[in-house]
């Protein structure tokens, strides 16, 4: 049975609240700037809202209803989602149907947290309970310990050498440069890249997401409404998710991309080399590696050749997290998913903040989280076009 | 070979511990590793091996899920190099390596490496042990061999190695043993207690003859001795083995009156209430003062201290009395990183189990197993037969077992 | 007319000084040792109630416990099988004149000291007599063996060997010729019991226990300061606690001592 496509949902009004490393304000606080900030720049009034779906780790102990009371909003459809990196296409799947099916007219899908020097300790220490249980202990540090295992077994397998990983790296540094919302924008060079640190080998410092206070958000709705309200907005061509895939992975090579993507491209019309630019989840670079594979643009552990092949810069000639990605604007919660969507949105309107894609007329997004115990659970993407 | 000395205008090294909590599942794993094995859940329906711990089944959602014995043969897939670990514990023992293996039982573990463990690809064995916070944690070692007295595999053992260490009642045929155990095992200092110093104890000069034991008086039943040599020797002592025990045959209606109870509880029990109470603040304190910090307080008991024996009912419910103290024990010495062992033996060779039929484990045999539980940081032993079939026994059912010996009045 | 005027005059002016004969209870004490098979006496120990703090805010007291046959103590006739059916047997039926008695102190603390299990025999007592006059009926006969120096040795006091415990006692016909032959109120010791260490292989065991208790007298063990009395005219005070059939029970003894 073919999946019912998305024609007539769009996706508009994609807004970034400031990123802080830390931030004595609340989640609750954060959120309510982006949405204010959402309902000045689209002209919307409140009461408009009639769908909210929201994403955070610091919003406890309270959850999407509770902010229908906090924020004053009468909403008939609400979603909450604890997917972490992957809450941000989850999300829009999600409005996306529900704006479809006609049980909301505007959603606003809004993610945001802040961020204290303890924060991410705890929420690492009862993240799940397999890794309260057997990853936590053995010193886990947030993802890093998972990936960095993930990394060295990816690296071994496929020849890949640090200076293939540090393209990614380098190359999003690049693009941050003029997005004023990043963390990050001093340049980078291989060589700064290669000298960082060693957090947890291979991984190094500046394989590593800088996590910090913010929000993204953006919202779903219909074209119809969107062009009634004049609001630029970016058309949903396809979406997929997969959880748990390959479960009988020794050790994960492959996220769920790899099942997912031929359905994707299927349900957008297009195959891999349509895409013009792609914001491709990056806590790590090895995960931004995979995905390259796992979506198609190359065969399995060919992402090396693929990587020095390509410019990965807003101009280059294969566009990738052009605003600097999480790696180099900084990871803010559950906004850090969020990212991808709003700057793919951005660029799809003409409205980047940063530097424009010279050619913007297809995006791919995607989101990956969930790492339970050793290995990411949650993979999605969505194609957005003008 | 002395351990270096700590600098006393500096701040004290406080102990720290790993990450305690767990699922109720995942501590009944530690249950098993601090028995000393490393047991993972099987499906009773389909077989499939588990793990982490759960409550269904991962292929067949069965429920009953039954922890077996596990093979720790196993493929290292990926290793790492924790620099900057979060909790206070590991980042004072940075960097940590860490790694995938995958057993050959079907699951993938995230483990500690030994340091003799190389980079993956490599073949490994997979061993459970407790971390500092009481929990299991799983070791890829090299071989089932592979040497623990070395960093930081030692966290996971109390070994006896180079530390001072209390013997409580060094005249008891057990105590003997265990002064001389405790000095083959590399203790630094054994300090022998002795009660009524009047007796003429056969095996007990010899064993106070090597150059590592100091006989100090300790009568655990006055509280004046017991908190007088705990001045003397509280702030120096790593390991307090607790052999101070009393024991006469007694059954519930037999004829020895109250006062033999009452003085194996005044020993067995109290005497452990008054030893706690005075080595353990101090104890809790040195948890992490240099590599030889104190780190473990033994209790040897009786295996009826789990399940009473008719033949020895006031001797059952002095144990058990203790017992259930050192659980108390045990929950408060957990914050830090301090060990409570505790050791149930069957039937001792010695004389007052005479007419105990065999087999009995001699006293050196007894000392030995507490010298390797404290060396692999397991922290319930069972060292002999009998008290290994009494345990596997009461685990499986302990009211059906303990109705057993009250019908076979032994 | 009564004496205690006069004593109390003594007593101020020094003419009479009373001697403490009583070691200090504490849970060091050595404590009687029977055959292991047998149900040990309790030892002291004391345990603090409060001191001046939460559990007593403004009093310091403690408990404490022990057998009856703890530090400086009294034998009970009750206290032996042979004793059992003697009228008055425990201490709180004991007439308490029968507390108080002349002091004759025989000196054996040369003999003791080059041998532990010396026996005090019956010409050892004739002997004390020619030198100090016959043991008067109703005296306390004490057995001065310079023990007390080991007191505070345990060790020594207790004098362990393999074959059991080796300090002095009375010989059997000597503890029935002071009971029958001269009437004595009863016998004391600064070792731990009124019999010798090795008594059990005596005839019959425990000569003194048996003897003395059959005849419903008394025995005094742990004594201490015995070489501060004279060989005769000090008079003693035993008193022990009234215990409701206690067979013994710790004492404060007290000697009243003529000094010239």
């Amino acid at each position: 049975m073919r999946r019912l496509g998305y024609e007539g949902v769009v996706v508009a009004a994609p807004v970034s609240v400031p990123y802080a490393r830390f931030s004595t304000r609340t989640a609750h606080a954060f959120l309510g700037e982006l949405l204010r900030t959402i309902l000045a720049r689209t002209g919307l009034a409140k009461a408009r809202i009639d769908g909210l779906c929201v994403a955070s780790f610091s919003l406890a102990p309270d959850s999407a209803v509770a902010l229908t009371e906090h924020f004053g909003i009468s909403a008939r459809w609400v979603d909450h989602l604890p997917f972490g990196g992957a809450s941000a296409i989850l999300a829009l799947h999600r409005a996306a149907r529900a704006v479809q099916a006609g049980d909301a007219e505007i959603v606003a899908c809004i993610a945001g947290d802040t961020n204290d020097p303890d924060a991410f300790r705890r929420s690492t220490a009862a993240f799940s309970r397999f890794g309260q249980d057997a990853a936590y202990p053995y010193g886990a540090s947030g993802t890093n310990a998972t990936v960095a295992l993930l990394t060295d077994h990816y690296m071994r397998t496929y020849g890949v050498e640090a200076e293939d990983l540090g393209r990614i790296c380098v190359a999003q540094r690049a693009n941050a440069g003029p997005y004023p919302n990043a963390l990050l924008r001093s340049a980078m060079t291989m060589e700064d890249y290669l000298a960082s640190r060693p957090v947890a080998e291979p991984l190094r410092l500046f394989d590593c997401v800088m996590p910090c206070a913010g929000a993204e958000g953006f919202i779903v709705t219909t074209r119809e409404t969107a062009e009634r309200e004049g609001l630029p907005y970016a058309n949903l061509l396809a979406v997929m998710e997969r959880h748990n895939a390959y479960p009988d992975d020794p050790i994960q090579m492959r996220g769920g991309w790899a099942e997912g993507r031929d359905d994707l491209y299927a349900q957008a019309g297009m195959t891999p080399a349509a895409i013009d630019f792609a914001e491709l989840y990056d806590d790590y670079p090895v995960v931004v590696a995979m995905q390259l594979e796992d979506l198609g643009f190359c065969d399995k552990g060919e992402a090396k050749a693929f990587l020095r092949a390509h410019d990965l810069t807003t101009a280059g000639s294969f566009p990738v997290n052009t605003c600097g990605g999480q790696l180099s604007a900084g990871q803010a919660g559950a906004a850090g998913g969020f990212l991808g969507i709003v700057e793919a949105v951005r660029q799809l309107t003409d409205t980047a903040e940063g530097a424009a894609v010279p050619k913007a007329d297809i995006g791919l997004v995607t989101g990956f989280g969930m790492i339970n115990y050793d290995r990411g659970l949650t993979a999605g993407a969505a194609i957005l076009a003008r | 070979m002395s351990a270096p000395r700590r600098n006393p205008v500096l701040a004290p090294n406080r102990a720290t511990i790993p990450p305690a909590r767990r699922s109720r599942v995942a501590t009944e794993m530690s249950a098993w590793a601090a028995a000393g094995v490393f047991a993972l859940q099987t499906c009773g329906e389909c077989e499939a091996v588990q793990y982490p711990p759960r409550d269904v089944c991962r292929n067949c959602l069965s429920p009953r899920l039954r922890w077996r014995p596990a093979d720790g043969a196993g493929a290292l897939l990926a290793t790492t190099r924790l620099h900057y670990p979060y909790e206070l514990y590991f980042r004072e023992r940075a960097p940590w390596r860490t790694g995938i293996v995958r057993l050959a039982a079907g699951v993938s573990v995230t483990a500690f490496l030994h340091p003799d463990l190389g980079e993956a690809p490599a073949p490994a064995f997979v061993t459970a042990r407790l971390d500092r916070a009481g929990q299991a944690a799983l070791i890829a070692l090299p071989d089932e061999t592979a040497n623990f007295e070395v960093t930081p595999m030692r966290e996971f053992t109390a070994s006896p190695k180079g530390r001072k260490i209390l013997v409580t009642d060094a005249a008891s045929p057990a105590g003997i043993a265990m002064v001389k155990a405790m000095c083959a095992a590399g203790a630094a200092t054994v300090w022998a207690g002795r009660a009524e110093p009047w007796g003429v104890v056969p095996g007990y000069e010899e064993a106070i003859a090597h150059p590592a034991v100091t006989v100090l008086p300790l009568d655990v039943t006055d509280g004046d001795s017991v908190t007088s040599l705990a001045g003397r020797i509280g702030g120096r002592t790593d390991i307090v083995v607790n052999t101070a025990t009393y024991h006469r045959p007694g059954r519930a209606l037999g004829a020895m009156g109250v006062e033999s109870a009452r003085a194996e509880m005044e020993t067995t029990y109290f005497g452990l209430l008054r030893l706690a109470r005075a080595f353990g603040p101090a104890l809790a304190a040195r948890a992490a003062e240099g590599p030889n910090h104190a780190v473990a307080f033994v209790n040897l008991f009786s295996i009826t201290a789990l399940v009473a024996s008719p033949a020895k009912a006031t001797h059952s419910a002095a144990e058990a009395a203790a017992y259930a103290f050192a659980q108390g024990m045990r929950a408060d010495m957990r914050a830090s990183g301090l060990r409570v062992v505790n050791v149930f033996p069957g039937p001792v060779d010695e004389g007052w189990n005479q007419l105990d039929l065999p087999p009995k484990i001699a006293p050196d045999a007894l000392a030995r197993a507490t010298v390797k539980a404290l060396e692999t940081g397991v922290e319930d032993v069972f060292p002999d037969p009998v008290a290994r079939q009494w345990y596997a026994r009461w685990r499986d059912d302990p009211a059906a077992f303990a109705r057993e010996l009250a019908e076979a009045g032994a | 007319m009564s004496a205690l005027p006069l004593l109390l005059a003594e007593l101020a002016s020094g003419a009479v000084e009373i001697v403490d004969l009583t070691h200090t209870l504490s849970p060091d004490f050595p404590r009687i040792t029977l055959p292991s098979e047998t149900v040990p006496s309790a030892p002291f120990r004391i345990e603090e109630i409060s001191h001046y703090d939460a559990r007593g805010p403004a009093w310091y007291w403690n408990n404490f416990s022990c057998g009856e046959h703890t530090g400086t103590h009294f034998d009970a006739p009750a206290h032996w099988i042979s004793g059992r059916n003697q009228p008055d047997n425990t201490v709180d039926t004991i007439p308490p004149a029968r507390f108080v008695g002349p002091a004759a102190v025989i000196d054996c603390v040369a003999a003791s000291d080059a041998d532990a299990d010396f026996l005090l025999t019956v010409d050892h007592v004739l002997a004390f007599e020619a030198e100090h006059g016959r043991i008067a009926p109703g005296s306390w006969v004490l057995m001065h063996t310079g023990w007390a120096r080991r007191a505070l040795d345990p060790v020594a006091f207790q004098n362990f060997a393999a074959d059991g415990q080796h300090t002095p006692g009375p010989d059997p016909r000597c503890v029935a010729f002071l009971v029958e032959e001269r009437d004595i109120l009863g016998f004391g010791t600064e070792t731990i019991g009124t019999d010798a260490g090795q008594a059990s292989y005596l005839n019959p065991p425990y000569p003194a226990h048996y003897t003395l208790h059959g005849a419903n007298r008394y025995g005094l063990q742990c004594l201490a300061n015995l070489d501060k009395l004279p060989p005769t005219g000090a008079v003693l005070v035993a008193a022990p606690l009234k215990i409701r059939r206690g067979s013994g029970s710790p004492l404060r003894v007290l000697a009243f001592v003529p000094r010239a």
